[in-house]
This record gives structure tokens, C-alpha cells and sequence, in this order.
């Protein structure tokens, strides 16, 4: 476990929404470089923990936060400031979200907004995050086409390419594929492995297949504890906790 | 028991059947006379407005036609209206309701814009809850008191900084036309904002673009449509306000405006003005005014048309 840095340190995460405790106590360490999957039923908090990790839940009314998350070893609620945090870690939604423009502008979107101007140099970084993506032969023709207008499957690719163009070290994945058909998810995933090269991925999502053939290490979670993480082959084969057996053999969840 | 039931069921079923076999003539007169006051009512605005368009045109037209006619050329390209001496020209006044229009439009939609994104987007609930009602009122006063409210504050205020003798002006016009339009393009505005989805907003914030950023750079581009609407509507409704403008334009007789503080006489004015006591030619002067100021609301509300088509398709 020792041969990879940290990239997360989660100490004691307890997260609230009103006086309803969606998080109960989150110890965790993230590695560099792998692709972590977090698994549960519906409800369990795993999507909230991954929130959590580029403060998206800021925007939730209500929520409270208890415990630490370190960032290369820095707190990333108190001593980093949350834009530059989110520029860091990238975030893939459930459902593919391009804005409706063109593609070339949705994946220029970041790098404008982060004040690079340049055309050749926006040209580079477009043409770079949508081949890193794997979706450039397929879009090259149609960069000034709307987002809008392609598939679900190559929305979803323009919106990692997006995530790419600010070149963030930790991709948060939310169920990316739970749009998707079955080809298109299996382009999702290759992607996520050949991705996992340069970043660091945290996925979530409610297929065991997927998290088992892709992610190094899973986590396990339930009504808002994580009831077990570890690499993915010994969660899937060798579940140290029942109530991770029993989810991952399909007798509940 | 099971049985029973059963016998009962198929028993009503046949009674049911056999009314709706039943040809029922007083239910399908009742029917043809519902929908046919539907259709009438369905009709009275499609009447009235295709009244409205033959009668103003029929008016409007009849000068420029047949013996002793009046020059079409005159009227439209025209800066003086004297009706004592026969001459009927509306050029100077097309100007000044375009001028005072493009000015309202200047000053209004960017700052109902800017108020539609904060009540959307920023404002507390609290204070949301004071200033949308603060903004549906102004909507309701009724134009004659914009107007006396001009008189009274406004052309004052302007005659203080204006260079001329009086403070009746288009700069007057375009302050009074500005609040005016502001509940209108507010409104919409807030409207398509609300329906931008969140998706977008998260999209933008998971790539680390500050509130600001998020607000013009995908939001706002994602409501163009609706503040475009916005704004047409906007225009429609400065271009065709009467009253409160009458009050405060200052309706010289003559002469294009040069200065923001000349007075101007927008279409709208010189037939409410003048249409009382107007007879014979002056009379149909003022209908062929009509015409145009029609035009005008007719081009904007095919633009509008065209904007929600076009949104509509997306």
C-alpha cells in the first residue's frame, strides 16, 4: 500500500444536511495515480462523500462539515481556496451536461475562464483534451457544431475533454455511465484506464462490473459509513465484512 | 360469492355497453354548441385585430390616394407638422420614437438583466421576497402616472443640467420608457434564467469558474433566447407607450432632435394629442401616423416570433 503517495487524506468526515447525517465518520486515504471506485445502494453517501472531495456540496443548502480532506496534504475547506480546488479536481456528471454551444467552445470553456485567450493556444488545448478523451477523429469535423447534436456517449466524452482542458490532477467520475449503452460505457471505462496514467480517478457508481473491472481499489458503502475499501480483487473475491459480501452478491442493495 | 360478483360485473357491462350504443342526439347538439362558442370566442381576437388593421389602414391610406392627394414622400420623409397649413410631416417624430426607444433599450436591458441575475442567482430569499413585489407593482401603475411622476420629478431634474429652456425632452422620455420597460425584461429574464438546468452551473463550477464567471459565461449564454424575447418586447412596448411619454416629450412642432435634451414628439403622441378635434385630411394624417407606428410593432412582433421559433427548434 506503501509504494504509491496519497493524493487523499480523508480524517473523520461527518457531513450533515439539515440534522440528517448523510456521513458518518470517513477515514481514507486516496492514492495517486489508481482509480478508486466507491460502491452502495442508493442513498449510502457515496456520491456525497465525492462531492465532498472538490466541495461541490457548497452549493447544497444546510450541509455541514465535520473532519478533515487533504489534498497533497493541505485541507482543502480551510487552506485552499475553492476555485482553484475545483481546477484540481475535475468533476464528470451523471448525466452528460455540455453547455449548448459549440464543442470546440464547451472544452475552450475552462481555459478562457481560467484567462487563456490565444487562439493557436486554445486550438492546442481543444484538440489535446478531445484526443486525450478519445473522441477527437469522431468530433474533428465538428468542432463548431453544437454539443448538443452528438450522442450521449461522445457528450459524455466531450464533457472528460472539458474536464481535461484544465488540466486537473484527480477526475471525480458520478456514475458517468449510468446514461450510457453498453458500447459507450466500455469507451467510458477504457478511457478511464488510460487515463489513470496521467491523473488520479475516483468513480462512483452502482455497477459491480465496472467497478470491478476497472478500479484498483474499491469502497464499500452504507447508509453513509464505509463499511470496508481495500483493492478491488480482494473486495470482490474475498469481502472481509458481511455486509460487503452481501451487497456484492446481489442480496441486496 | 365468486360467482355472484361475477354475474353482477358482466351484468353492469352490458348495461354500460348499451348506453353507449344509444345514439345520443341532445349530448351532440350540446357538444356542436359548446365548441362552436369556443370558436367564437377563439375568434373575437383574430376579428377584432384584423378589424383594427383594415380600418387603420383603410384611414391611413385613403390621403395618399386619388385627386388633391397628399405626397406619400412628404409625409414620411417630412420634419414639420402644421395641420393649419396643410403639412403633415412625421419624419422628425419616427426619429425621436426610434431615438427614445434605442435609448430605453440603452440604459433598461442591461439593468434588468443585471436584476433578473440577481434576484435568479444571488439575492438572499429574504430580499427576493421584498423586491419581486416591488417589481410587479411597477408593472401595474398606470402609465398616466409614470407620466405625472415625469412631470413632476423628472423634467424638472432635466431642465436643471439641460442647456435648454426646458426640461421636457427625449432624455426625459428615455428615463420615464427605462422604468417602464424594466418589469417586462426583468421578468423574462428571470424566467429563462430559472430555466437554464443546474447541470450547467455545476458543469461551470466543477471547472473551477468563480460565480461570477458561471453566471456570464454559461448561464447567461444558455438564456440568450428568453432576454432576447426580453428585449424585443421591450421595444414593442416602448415604441407603442403613449401617455406618460405625451406628458414629458415637450411634442414640438417641427425638427429632428439633435441633443439629448431637445424635444421630441413620438408617434404615439401626435395622434392622442391630436385626435380629438382632428377632422377631414388631419384626421386621416393622423390615422396614416397609425399606419406607421403599426409597421413598427409588426416588425417587432414578427422578430419575436422568429426568436421563439428559433428557440423552440434548439
Amino acid at each position: 500500500m506503501n509504494d504509491t503517495v496519497s493524493k487523499f487524506s480523508v480524517n473523520d468526515l461527518d457531513l450533515f444536511y439539515g440534522s440528517f447525517q448523510a456521513l458518518k465518520k470517513i477515514n481514507m486515504e486516496i492514492k495517486e495515480n489508481e482509480i478508486t471506485a466507491f460502491i452502495g445502494p442508493s442513498g449510502c453517501g457515496k456520491s456525497t462523500f465525492l462531492k465532498t472531495l472538490n466541495r461541490m456540496n457548497d452549493l447544497v443548502e444546510n450541509v455541514q462539515i465535520g473532519g478533515n480532506i487533504y489534498l497533497d496534504g493541505v485541507d482543502i475547506y480551510s487552506d485552499i481556496d475553492v476555485i482553484k480546488l475545483r481546477s484540481r479536481v475535475g468533476m464528470v456528471f451523471q448525466q452528460p451536461n455540455p453547455f449548448p454551444m459549440s464543442i470546440y467552445d464547451n472544452v475552450a470553456y475552462g481555459p478562457r475562464i481560467h484567462g487563456i485567450k490565444k487562439k493557436n493556444q486554445l486550438d492546442e488545448i481543444v484538440e489535446k483534451s478531445l484526443r486525450q478523451a478519445a473522441i477527437w477523429d469522431e468530433v474533428k469535423d465538428k468542432l463548431k457544431k453544437s454539443a448538443l447534436a452528438v450522442s450521449g456517449g461522445q457528450q459524455q466524452r466531450v464533457c472528460i475533454a472539458r474536464t481535461l482542458a484544465v488540466e486537473p490532477e484527480v477526475i471525480l467520475m458520478d456514475e458517468p455511465t449510468s446514461a450510457l449503452d453498453p458500447i459507450s460505457t466500455l469507451k467510458i471505462e477504457d478511457l478511464a484506464v488510460e487515463l489513470k496514467k496521467d491523473y488520479t480517478i475516483i468513480i462512483v457508481t452502482h455497477n459491480m462490473q465496472q467497478a470491478s473491472r476497472i478500479s484498483d481499489k474499491t469502497a464499500f458503502f452504507l447508509l453513509g459509513e464505509m463499511i470496508e475499501y481495500g483493492d478491488t480483487h480482494q473486495i470482490f473475491n474475498n469481502p472481509v465484512d458481511k455486509k460487503t459480501e452481501d451487497y456484492i452478491t446481489g442480496r441486496f442493495g | 360469492m365468486e360467482n355472484n360478483k361475477n354475474v353482477i360485473d358482466k351484468q353492469a357491462h352490458t348495461d354500460m355497453a348499451e348506453v353507449r350504443m344509444k345514439p345520443n342526439r341532445v349530448r351532440d347538439i350540446v357538444e356542436k354548441i359548446i365548441e362552436t362558442i369556443f370558436l367564437l370566442c377563439a375568434m373575437a381576437s383574430v376579428i377584432s385585430v384584423i378589424a383594427i388593421i383594415a380600418f387603420v389602414f383603410w384611414k391611413g391610406l385613403t390621403p395618399f390616394l386619388g385627386d388633391n392627394s397628399y405626397s406619400f414622400g412628404a409625409f414620411i420623409t417630412g420634419t414639420k407638422w402644421d395641420p393649419g397649413n396643410d403639412i403633415f410631416g412625421i419624419f422628425y417624430m419616427i426619429v425621436g420614437s426610434v431615438f427614445a426607444t434605442i435609448g430605453a433599450i440603452i440604459f433598461g436591458v442591461p439593468i434588468g438583466i443585471l436584476t433578473a441575475v440577481y434576484i435568479a442567482e444571488i439575492a438572499p430569499k429574504g430580499l427576493v421576497k421584498t423586491i419581486k413585489p416591488a417589481i410587479e407593482l411597477l408593472a401595474g401603475i398606470p402609465s398616466v402616472i409614470y407620466g405625472a411622476f415625469g412631470v413632476g420629478v423628472i423634467v424638472p431634474l432635466v431642465n436643471k443640467i439641460s442647456p435648454r429652456p426646458q426640461g421636457e425632452s427625449l432624455l426625459a422620455v428615455i428615463c420615464v420608457l427605462t422604468v417602464m420597460i424594466l418589469p417586462t425584461i426583468i421578468n423574462l429574464t428571470e424566467a429563462s434564467i430559472k430555466a437554464v438546468p443546474k447541470s450547467y452551473r455545476e458543469a461551470s463550477l466543477g471547472l473551477g469558474a468563480s460565480k461570477t464567471q458561471t453566471i456570464f459565461q454559461a448561464v447567461l449564454p444558455a438564456a440568450k433566447s428568453g432576454i432576447l424575447s426580453a428585449t424585443v418586447l421591450g421595444i414593442g412596448r416602448a415604441i407603442g407607450e403613449t401617455m406618460a411619454v405625451m406628458m414629458i416629450a415637450g411634442n414640438p412642432i417641427g425638427g429632428i432632435p439633435s441633443s439629448i435634451f431637445d424635444k421630441i414628439r413620438p408617434l404615439t403622441s401626435n395622434i392622442s394629442m391630436e385626435m380629438g378635434y382632428a377632422s377631414g385630411r388631419h384626421q386621416e394624417m393622423l390615422f396614416a401616423t397609425g399606419v406607421v407606428l403599426f409597421i413598427f410593432i409588426m416588425v417587432v412582433n414578427i422578430t419575436l416570433i422568429k426568436i421563439t421559433n428559433k428557440a423552440g427548434e434548439k
